[in-house]
């Protein structure tokens, strides 16, 4: 658009800019301080914390790394894979139960559970908990799994759901005529068509599970078992002499967000756009 | 919309038991479900039955509502819940600033995309990390203060963390950095949505950037709004947990300035030795909860029902 503008709206147009890039800048500190703080020496990150470091290096991933970084790392990734690969499986599932079939008491069903996506995690935590330890599961990673798809699955239903009633029903006719089952119809027709919301539901349910912290602390209580997030927060008093390992760890931990983010980020805001609009 | 007929489904009284199994291996959603709903009902149905039932109880015994007025008479308790209700107030905050953040990234052509990208960053941290890194940050010494005494501005330079008076406005301004970004990405994607022909319309009429998007956009965006608000709501009442604990190594310090329901619970049960009492703090955290949802729900109703009524 050639469009000519009055000198008002040009001063409104660059206080605008301006703004955003305070706001960019605000928001883009800490990381800032983070990255550059893990390449710094001690002494350097105390003298000039702004400062770019002059002389990078390494040696506080060494150390960070040299801890138990890794098994944590092992076991985030391991208790993030099952969980989320699980609750995609059984979603999609029920969902398929929910859109292909009309039986009584349904939307009461769904509505039960799309209320259940915002019970806080601290409120399931004692019954859990007394369970597990009752099974002898504290600091088993299944426990943990189990707990983490419950939790994830209203959410990955309702969505779901939404998008599976979506698809026009002359598709799905057309493979009953040619005599697929329900089962073939939903294999063959409906996930292929389920691409997006089902990345969508992945990275969504993918980063929730990596930061979630709660549940890790308590469920997984043994050394080695340790969760990535659990193990970073205990970082911090282990290497209160040397910041640069700390931010080194927390460098470490943030990147694989960072690259699912940079890579999903649209499928990340379709999901959590999602759940704000009614069930159509 | 696209209406899709699901199939029809009736349930009727089976003769024996095989026709059972053989109705629902065919053509029944139930055995769809049921994985899902075994998972589900495990999670949150058994955990919510046997929270009200230690709730009522102390060592195996039945001791009625004890637990309860143990819990409200604990000053921690009530300090607790002092601090949620105290961290509601960021949600207004919250709303106008996201609100304007978004407006403003929709009113952005050049580079846009960028800026999107970065206000939206905060939000996908883990909240572990956003309290190591704030917490260097803000110390007495550390780069913040650093700062602002560079710049001249000695008496801005607080003790953010350790000045218990200061701690939990410290706290709030954290959550805010963090969450604004959902509400920023939130607004923004129905505010893409609407129909450019009413805001040019207005703007034809000589309406300004600010008469424009306050009596033209604002109101279009209500219920996405509202939505925002009740989910922040729900946040600060009862998903503060990680930072707390993050930022103040479990404890809710200085002293207990920081101390939220959910820490109560965590404390009351793990380092307390009080299971009883955590889950009776657990139960009184759900019920404020669910008014929260019912209000949603309600405020949900009445906007469709206004849609209609117009």
């Amino acid at each position: 658009m050639t469009k000519k503008h009055t000198p008002i709206e040009r001063a409104g147009i660059t206080s605008r800019q301006l703004i955003l890039i305070l706001i960019t800048a605000m928001a883009l500190v800490p990381g800032y301080l983070m990255v550059t703080g893990s390449l710094k020496t001690q002494e350097e990150f105390l003298n000039s914390p702004w400062s770019l470091p002059m002389n990078p290096n390494f040696q506080g991933y060494a150390a960070a790394w040299n801890d138990q970084f890794p098994t944590w790392f092992k076991n985030t990734l391991f208790v993030t894979l099952s969980a989320v690969l699980i609750t995609i499986a059984l979603a999609a599932t029920a969902a398929w139960g929910f859109a292909n079939w009309k039986w009584r008491g349904r939307d009461t069903f769904l509505g039960v559970l799309i209320s259940l996506m915002v019970v806080p995690p601290v409120v399931l935590l004692i019954p859990l908990f007394t369970l597990g330890a009752q099974l002898g599961w504290i600091s088993t990673f299944r426990m943990l799994i189990l707990v983490y798809i419950g939790l994830m699955l209203p959410f990955s239903i309702y969505l779901l759901t939404n998008f599976f009633r979506a698809i026009p029903v002359s598709l799905i006719e057309a493979a009953k005529i040619d005599g697929a089952s329900d089962f073939r119809a939903f294999r063959s027709v409906v996930l292929p068509l389920s691409g997006p919301p089902l990345i969508t539901l992945t990275i969504v349910n993918l980063l929730w599970v990596w930061n979630e912290l709660l549940l890790a602390l308590v469920f997984l209580q043994s050394d080695e078992k340790k969760s990535l997030m659990v193990g970073i927060t205990g970082f911090q008093s282990r290497y209160s002499l040397s910041i640069p390992t700390i931010m080194a760890g927390m460098t470490i931990a943030t990147l694989p967000l960072v690259i699912i983010y940079i890579f999903g980020q649209r499928h990340f805001i379709a999901g959590l756009t999602a759940g704000s609009t009614k069930g159509e | 919309m696209i209406k899709t007929a699901p199939t029809e489904y009736r349930f009727t009284a089976p003769r024996n038991l095989g026709a059972v199994f053989g109705r629902i291996r065919t053509s029944g959603p139930f055995l769809w479900i049921l994985p899902a709903g075994l998972c589900v009902l495990f999670v949150f149905g058994y955990s919510v039955f046997d929270l009200v039932q230690q709730s009522f109880k102390y060592q195996g015994d039945w001791v009625g509502f004890e637990n309860f007025s143990l819990v409200l008479t604990d000053p921690l308790f009530r300090t607790a819940i002092t601090h949620n209700f105290l961290l509601l107030f960021t949600v207004p905050i919250l709303a106008v600033m996201s609100f304007s953040c978004a407006v403003l990234l929709f009113e952005t052509r050049k580079g846009m995309k960028f800026y999107r990208s970065a206000v939206f960053l905060p939000y996908i941290l883990p909240i572990p990390v956003i309290g190591v890194v704030f917490g260097q940050l803000l110390q007495l010494n550390g780069a913040l203060n650093s700062a602002l005494r560079a710049m001249g501005f000695e008496s801005l330079a607080l003790d953010w963390l350790g000045d218990p008076s200061q701690a939990l406005w410290t706290m709030s301004g954290i959550i805010i950095w963090k969450e604004v970004g959902f509400g920023t990405i939130l607004i923004l994607a129905r505010l893409i949505s609407i129909p450019l022909e009413t805001m040019e319309a207005a703007r034809i009429d000589g309406a300004g950037f600010f008469r424009l998007h306050l009596k033209v956009t604002l109101p279009q965006l209500r219920a996405v709004i509202l939505f925002y608000i009740i989910n922040e709501s729900i946040v600060m009442v009862s998903w503060v947990f990680n930072y707390v604990y993050v930022m103040t190594n479990g404890q809710g310090g200085p002293g207990n300035a920081t101390v939220v329901s959910e820490l109560y619970i965590y404390r009351s049960a793990f380092q307390n030795n009080a299971p009883e009492l955590a889950a009776t703090a657990a139960l009184l955290l759900l019920l404020a909860t669910l008014v929260f949802i019912i209000g949603f729900f309600r405020i949900q109703r009445n906007m469709s029902k206004g849609v209609f009524d117009d």
